[in-house]
């Protein structure tokens, strides 16, 4: 299982890309951090969940 | 009066010292000392920027980097810190001419031009911590990705989600990784017809003030 945002999620296998696309993120709006560090843009593709990560997916809203 | 001579007056009205003194009163001498010597960064001076640049400089923060391309228009001025005299101004200018009435010794470094991916590090890497205080939705997410990807030894506080007349107890600031924090309610979004308010704005700007005074006195968590 990986902690998305603090809820299990049965996710493993995947890559980031994968999983942003299956729950309709806007990948331009977004931001990836994985076990505390930034995932690159450039490494969505590439990057699979594991077992036991923490990840939180930050998605900005605009107004300022 | 030109913003020259207004600083003048102001600082004929009290010295650097009495106001030194006079925070360190209110803050306590160690935690001033850390205030009166940081650097901050606020990129983008709309309703979240030009309130938390006004916090920081009655808190007495040494020195401010205030970046933003535009110039203040009248609908700013329902949540933004500028007057209507100053339509027509470039914020940078407007907000350094409003901050130095307030507090006259604040050292301010002024970038009239837009952030990008190319000219973020270089713009930003003078300062301790970096504020995000953009409205676009994709330059706040390009701004996050640059600066946890590149100039990985700043604090950044960033917002999202403050529009409309939601519950000002909506607001919060969440730390995402040890350096990264958001506030705001993350939801509430300007494009769902829910305007900016003044007040909300203000509540979610405060809060990144505040997490920049707390990460200062060395309070890291939200």
């Amino acid at each position: 299982m990986v902690k998305v945002n603090g809820q299990e999620k049965d996710v493993a296998g995947k890559t980031i890309a994968e999983y942003l696309e299956a729950t309709g993120y806007d990948l331009k709006r977004v931001a990836v951090e994985k076990n505390g560090e930034i995932v690159p843009k450039a490494k969505y593709a590439e990057t699979v969940f594991t077992d036991g990560d923490t990840v939180e997916v930050v998605s900005f809203v605009g107004g300022g | 009066m030109t913003e020259e001579a207004g600083k003048a007056v102001q600082r004929d009205k009290v010295s650097r010292e009495e106001m030194y003194a006079a925070l360190a009163l209110r803050h306590g001498e160690k935690i001033q000392k850390k205030i009166s010597n940081a650097t901050v960064a606020i990129c983008g001076l709309g309703g979240l920027g030009s309130n938390i640049a006004i916090a920081l400089a009655r808190a007495g923060i040494g020195r401010l980097i205030l970046i933003d391309f535009d110039r203040v228009d009248i609908t700013n001025l329902n949540r933004q810190q500028y007057k209507a005299s100053q339509i027509g101004m470039y914020k940078t200018e407007a907000l350094s001419e409003n901050l130095k009435e307030i507090a006259p010794y604040v050292e301010l470094e002024t970038h009239t031009l837009r952030i990008d991916e190319d000219n973020a590090v270089k713009l930003l890497q003078d300062a301790d911590i970096i504020c995000e205080a953009f409205d676009n939705p994709e330059c706040k997410a390009v701004l996050t990705n640059v600066v946890l990807e590149k100039i990985t030894d700043k604090y950044f506080i960033a917002a999202s989600g403050m529009a409309g007349l939601g519950s000002a107890n909506n607001i919060k600031t969440r730390k995402i990784t040890d350096k990264f924090y958001i506030c705001g309610d993350e939801v509430s979004d300007v494009k769902d017809g829910m305007g900016l308010i003044s007040s909300r704005v203000m509540i979610c700007a405060a809060h990144e003030a505040h997490m920049v005074l707390r990460i200062l006195a060395g309070e890291a968590e939200a």
